[in-house]
């Protein structure tokens, strides 16, 4: 236990020494700046608009936003997972900076868990400080408040400590630029699966949502994600809780229930596969 | 018992043969020198011996304890060929580093003796990206001595040191040996190696081609004799035969000036069993 809290308190010596943390603070001010400016013109300019009968405008708008800064934080969070594990077997292996560590009395798997642990401190309190900074901003700004706080933000967090765990994955095998292209086109194409599942879901095309159920289950990030745009909105009915859901950021479409076990079932299949292929690797 | 065994040990990447069968054995306190042609399969068995590849078969143990196993990895200190610190760590952060993962109970006393060992002791603080390849490779030597290790494994430990580095380093292995560490060297030094091992390893295409200490593997080469009608060379002739050769000249009316005994040197050696291979 020690040896991981040894690397993974190194691991977050580099982000602090390397201005990680720095970097991040200043442009996660500057998005939250810049967002809090949009919400604070788009409830400015609220009265000057003739919602349909049966929509409640500051739920619809403070919904819509809301997600879209569920998506930039997921977003940002996938960044900062990506560039903290992209390297972190072969990328150091090929710099010589694995092989004075490997050597040294400690597992292949201990090493590993310790390094996803080291980038999930960082990742998951900036995912939560981004997510409450925009509830908040939202929250004040045009008074509307999400159905459910916590579940949807532990799931931001939950999917961007699995991104994490799936970049560690593809370090094993893939040098660092090929993981991090890897790692983020699965990135995008789980976001494109769940708008398909979204749009099916508006245009009730039983095919499309199957597909994105589908998606949502091998990449469970995507699930979790789409889970918590739904639980945002989930108490939201009547004509503004439809038209929500036939948006991108409405949560309309979930994976279901499961998708949360699944998503525990699915990093502990990364770690063991992780854990597998590192124990095979030559360094 | 030894402090490094290697029995058979084979090592194959795809169609390329990188180990075929090595025997080799470092005892306690000994200093083995382990020389090569690129690609002769040196960095392969230090790197299987430190569990960091997998052998194909044969077995390696460390003081009696499987390679790679965690036990054994505690007995062992290791320098890699090519090997990187984290530039934003200080010197003593790397090696307070290794210290908590080799379950060091050293601390700072063990960190200030193994930098002035190395002769950075002014360095202490300084971080490794603002220092020389050279410091930075007497850094991986005092990270390798973390803990006290009774077996050091060191792959071209001086290869980015100048003529004072190494002969520091020299000195360092010489101190070591008096301790009692044993201790398998990777060079392409050949006059380092000669300096200072007990007994060299030649390996050429993942095969051992000879073993010895550096006077059993200088062989006589002959005898040479100066006399008033020139120098002789007597091929085949030992130390044992210049009496007799220098008697012989004498009686037979010759002025002897001077009688030397030739021995081949650990380079004619090395290229001798290595065939002109580029190392």
């Amino acid at each position: 236990m020690s040896s991981v809290l040894t690397i993974a308190g190194y691991g977050l010596r580099e982000a602090l020494r390397r201005k990680v943390f720095g970097v991040v603070l200043i442009l996660t001010v500057g998005f939250l700046t810049l967002f809090w400016l949009g919400v604070h013109f788009l409830y400015s300019n609220l009265g000057n608009v003739g919602p349909p009968v049966g929509v409640d405008a500051r739920t619809f708008v403070g919904a819509t936003v809301f997600g879209l800064a569920m998506f930039g934080t997921l977003f940002l969070g996938t960044v900062l997972a990506v560039f903290l594990t992209l390297g972190v077997v072969r990328g150091d292996a090929e710099r010589g900076l694995l092989q004075p560590l490997v050597v040294r009395p400690i597992g292949r798997s201990t090493l590993l868990l310790a390094r996803w642990l080291g980038a999930v401190a960082v990742c998951v309190p900036y995912v939560g400080i981004v997510y409450v900074g925009s509830m908040l901003i939202v929250g004040l700004t045009g008074h509307w408040w999400p159905d459910h706080v916590v579940t949807p933000g532990v799931e931001l967090a939950a999917a961007v400590a699995l991104v994490a765990a799936m970049s560690l994955l593809g370090s094993v095998f893939l040098s660092s630029t090929a993981n991090g292209i890897a790692v983020f086109m699965v990135f995008g194409a789980g976001l494109v699966a769940g708008l398909l599942g979204t749009i099916g879901h508006g245009l009730n095309s039983h095919g499309l949502e199957r597909a994105a159920k589908v998606a949502a289950y091998l990449i469970p990030f995507e699930g979790l994600y789409q889970d918590a745009l739904r639980e945002i909105v989930s108490r939201t009915t009547g004509l503004t809780g439809f038209l929500l859901e036939l948006g991108p950021f409405g949560g309309g479409y979930t994976g279901g229930p499961w998708v949360r076990v699944w998503a525990a079932a699915y990093f502990a299949l990364l770690a063991a596969v992780a854990a597998y292929g590192f124990s095979r690797r030559d360094l | 018992m030894a402090a490094l065994a290697v029995r058979g040990l084979a090592k194959r990447y795809g169609a390329v043969e990188a180990l075929a069968g090595v025997d080799i054995e470092v005892r306690e306190g000994e200093l083995v020198g382990l020389l090569g042609p690129n690609g002769a399969g040196k960095s392969t068995l230090v790197k299987i011996v430190c569990g960091l590849v997998r052998p194909s078969a044969g077995t390696a143990e460390i003081c009696g304890l499987r390679a790679g196993s965690r036990e054994a990895r505690r007995s062992l200190g290791y320098l890699a060929e090519l090997f990187r610190f984290p530039g934003w760590a200080s010197g003593d952060e790397v090696l307070e580093l290794h210290q908590r993962l080799a379950g060091s109970q050293g601390g700072a006393a063990e960190r200030t003796e193994l930098l002035e060992l190395v002769g950075l002791a002014d360095a202490r603080d300084r971080r490794v990206e603002e220092m020389s390849k050279g410091m930075q490779q007497r850094l991986g030597i005092a990270q390798a001595l973390v803990g006290s290790p009774p077996l050091l494994l060191l792959d071209e430990p001086t290869s980015a040191l100048d003529p004072v580095g190494r002969r520091t380093v020299r000195g360092l292995l010489e101190e070591l040996r008096g301790r009692g560490i044993s201790v398998l060297l990777n060079s392409h030094l050949l006059s380092e190696i000669e300096l200072v091992c007990d007994r060299v390893a030649i390996l050429l295409h993942g095969k051992l081609v000879t073993e010895g200490s550096p006077a059993e593997l200088a062989k006589p080469r002959g005898v040479e004799i100066e006399t008033d009608e020139g120098t002789r060379l007597f091929e085949g002739a030992g130390r044992e035969d210049v009496p007799r050769l220098v008697e012989e000249l004498v009686a037979a009316g010759r002025k002897i000036y001077e009688a030397r005994v030739l021995t081949s040197t650990l380079e004619d050696t090395y290229l001798e069993a290595v065939g002109g291979e580029s190392s």
